[in-house]
């Protein structure tokens, strides 16, 4: 398919064979990408294999509970868990169904934790507030001694009610809110907003290679204050300098485009806010060429430094089948050696010949690993757009009338994996439903498991690596 | 070991000289400019967050999207200048023909015993995780808030200000304001970013919780979406030593 598009809304089906058609797909080795119902009593789901996509739509169920997929298919725990919280829709026999981001009542505590009798286990919980400057949620760790044996993770605390004003008023003029469902994916989260708009409004966009411009240099500077997080969790304090130096280079780099170091306000519905004159695009090219061979110096030396690698080696597994199982995304599957990336399946822009970078052992040092190697990719993709002039007048266009009735999804390989955005507009061409689908969501089930039989000061370490987004799954 | 030393060599001297008299690249919009003339009907339509009224263009709530400057560059226009930081919400309220504004923005002096030492607690009330990068940028190897005594500690028992990022959530005021309880007096509030001032974008959004911010007495506003690392420099040095 060519992505963004509208699809075609399939045939309606009973709730019975809804579920059905799921489980047939599912044992067909599709994976879920999202599972929600509409205000108008409507399921829907969205299902991949590689690139081929699966849109299911089906009605309420009439008891409101459906037998739970989740025991035979993981990936559909967190799905589940917010059918039920926004729908009310009970999964039967779901192994742990409790709510994802809403109070109940006003003030957010009290949930359950999963807890053992055991006196040979203890109980950690940590945060809401942690002790860095990070985004707020709760870890519940079983431990015995120092071991991890289990870990809860209850987020929910970054709940803005993002979606709800994803649907008031005009689509087209959301781009800002876009930005702000994560600031760290501001380029990622806004790209795909615009291909929605552009789908439903049949808009083809201008500067699609500044796009892909901003969207690999918002990888490649993530990517960095990442690999700088790790190098100071583990006590490696010249590679944490070094990164976080070189990640300020390339997000001034940013700046010196648009005005702001994380890429807000450059893109719009219909094409791009800001070009790229020659002149700067060649100051761009010598500097980044710089920055380049000092990312690949440092982080050559960081990856083959024996106190590093102590830490980082066999840490925080997550392996190729559990990630298949729970369907987890970006770089958590291509570090356990799954190809998964949108920028093959669902290319916003084809004329890259692309091939995912992977890594087989899925710990710590492997995605550390694959976020050097997807830094230096960058790079190169970065290196060939430049290459020719770039602020061709005019940059964008207005978006057309948007058309009723239709259904548009949006997919953008962010630099945590794949967004994917999904809209639909009423009869009267006002937005039906908005679903923002960050990696995150399913990702962060990844971090619980990888944690478990690790030591619990390896936490931070394990956290930092996968570098999940708190307000991209909070919404 | 031959790569670290090239690495090492090459990355130099990081460090900004002096980041209160730093130069900033021309098309970052920091500090506004209305003209006296300007049409503010028409700009505070096309605003998506309400900051542009009658009386002028509001700091608090500005997200610097460009959008009005790209409407009427006659009208608005963002000098390069990131000394956005104001002492007072009235401040923050930019108005047509006005040029004095970072001159007299802050003049709120803290006690002399914070004139060399001052320590930050963090607490991110559903921020979009850009203010909390830049407010831990503001440590690292290029802006190093360090050198004039700020710090961001772990525990609010060691900390002498709370620095909100976020427009609250209904889901964290609990918790923002116990960690406000837990800050020995005396104690001064800092609001970075436009959600944390304003709400932001999410002001209308019927999850978001206002009264802490509007309850308390703030000490320092940094603008910005999210507040640069400079703005938020600027603002606490001058609030500590005065210009």
């Amino acid at each position: 398919m060519t992505n963004p598009s509208c699809l075609e809304l399939p045939a309606r089906l009973n709730s019975v064979a809804f579920f059905e058609q799921i489980r047939k797909l599912c044992q067909n080795g599709y994976s879920p990408m999202t599972l929600f119902g509409s205000k108008n009593r409507q399921l829907f789901c969205l299902l991949h294999q590689g690139a081929e996509l699966k849109l299911l739509n089906g009605d309420f169920p009439s008891t409101l509970s459906f037998p739970s997929l989740s025991p035979q298919f993981p990936s559909f725990q967190i799905l589940e868990r917010e059918l039920y919280e926004e729908q009310g829709l009970v999964p039967i026999g779901h192994p742990w169904l409790k709510p994802v981001r809403h109070p109940r009542g006003d003030i957010y505590e009290g949930y359950e934790f999963f807890a053992s009798q055991s006196s040979a286990l203890h109980e950690v919980g940590v945060g809401p507030v942690h002790a860095g400057v990070i985004e707020p949620g709760h870890f519940r760790f079983t431990c015995r001694g120092e071991i991890v044996e289990y870990l809860e993770i209850q987020l929910g605390y970054q709940h803005r009610g993002i979606i709800r004003i994803f649907e008031q008023d005009d689509i087209r003029d959301k781009v800002s809110l876009a930005e702000c469902i994560a600031g760290d994916t501001a380029i990622g989260h806004a790209l795909a907003y615009c291909g929605i708009v552009e789908a439903l409004t049949a808009t083809p966009p201008l500067g699609v290679r500044i796009r892909i411009i901003a969207l690999e240099l918002e990888r490649i500077a993530m990517h960095l204050a990442v690999l700088s997080a790790l190098a100071g969790d583990v006590a490696y304090l010249l590679g944490q300098n070094l990164l976080a130096a070189l990640r300020t280079e390339v997000i001034n780099t940013t700046l010196s485009i648009c005005g702001s170091r994380f890429g807000k306000r450059w893109l719009c519905p219909g094409g791009v806010n800001y070009g790229i004159p020659m002149a700067l695009a060649q100051g761009i090219v010598s500097n980044l060429k710089k920055t380049q061979n000092r990312i690949r110096l440092s982080c050559e030396a960081m990856l083959s430094e024996p106190s590093v690698l102590s830490r980082f080696d066999d840490t925080g597994k997550v392996t190729a089948p559990i990630a298949s199982e729970y369907g987890f995304t970006g770089i958590v599957a291509k570090a356990a050696g799954l190809k998964l990336d949108s920028r093959v399946d669902f290319p916003l822009y084809p004329q890259i010949d692309f091939i995912p970078c992977t890594e087989c052992s899925g710990d710590v040092y492997a995605r550390a690993q694959l976020r050097y190697l997807e830094i230096m990719q960058s790079f190169d993709i970065l290196f060939m757009l430049l290459k020719e002039p770039l602020d061709t007048k005019p940059l964008s266009q207005k978006p057309k009338e948007i058309k009723p009735d239709s259904l548009a999804i949006s997919i953008v390989e962010g630099y945590r994996g794949r967004i994917l955005h999904l809209a639909k507009t009423a009869g009267d061409g006002s937005t039906e439903f908005y679903r923002i689908v960050d990696p995150s969501l399913v990702n962060w089930q990844a971090l619980a498991i990888a944690v478990r039989g690790e030591g619990i000061s390896d936490f931070p370490l394990c956290n930092k690596s996968f570098d999940l987004s708190y307000c991209g799954s909070d919404l | 070991m031959f790569e670290l030393l090239k690495a090492r060599i090459l990355h130099g001297y990081q460090a900004i000289p002096d980041p209160l008299k730093a130069k900033i690249n021309q098309a970052f919009p920091g500090v506004p400019r209305l003209s006296a003339g300007a049409d503010l009907a028409a700009l505070a339509k096309c605003c998506p967050v309400n900051a542009i009224s009658d009386s002028g263009l509001d700091l608090g709530r500005c997200i610097f999207c460009g959008k009005c400057q790209r409407l009427d560059p006659e009208a608005v226009s963002f000098e390069a200048d990131f000394r956005l930081a104001a002492d007072s919400r009235e401040k923050l309220i930019i108005r047509p023909g006005q040029q004095d504004y970072p001159e007299t923005s802050i003049q709120t002096r803290l006690p002399r015993q914070f004139r060399r030492s001052f320590a930050l607690r963090n607490v991110s009330a559903a921020g979009c995780n850009a203010c909390e990068l830049e407010l831990g940028a503001c440590s690292n190897v290029n802006f190093d808030m360090g050198r004039y005594g700020i710090e961001v500690v772990a525990s609010p028992r060691h900390a002498d200000a709370l620095i909100l990022t976020g427009p609250i959530s209904q889901n964290m005021e609990a918790a923002l304001y116990s960690t406000w309880d837990a800050i020995p007096g005396p104690r001064f509030l800092i609001l970075s970013g436009a959600c944390a001032i304003s709400g932001g974008i999410f002001a209308e959004s019927d999850k978001i919780r206002r009264s802490f911010a509007s309850k308390l007495t703030v000490t320092l506003y940094i603008p910005g979406c999210p507040a640069h690392p400079l703005s938020i420099i600027h603002g606490l040095v001058t609030l500590m030593r005065g210009r």
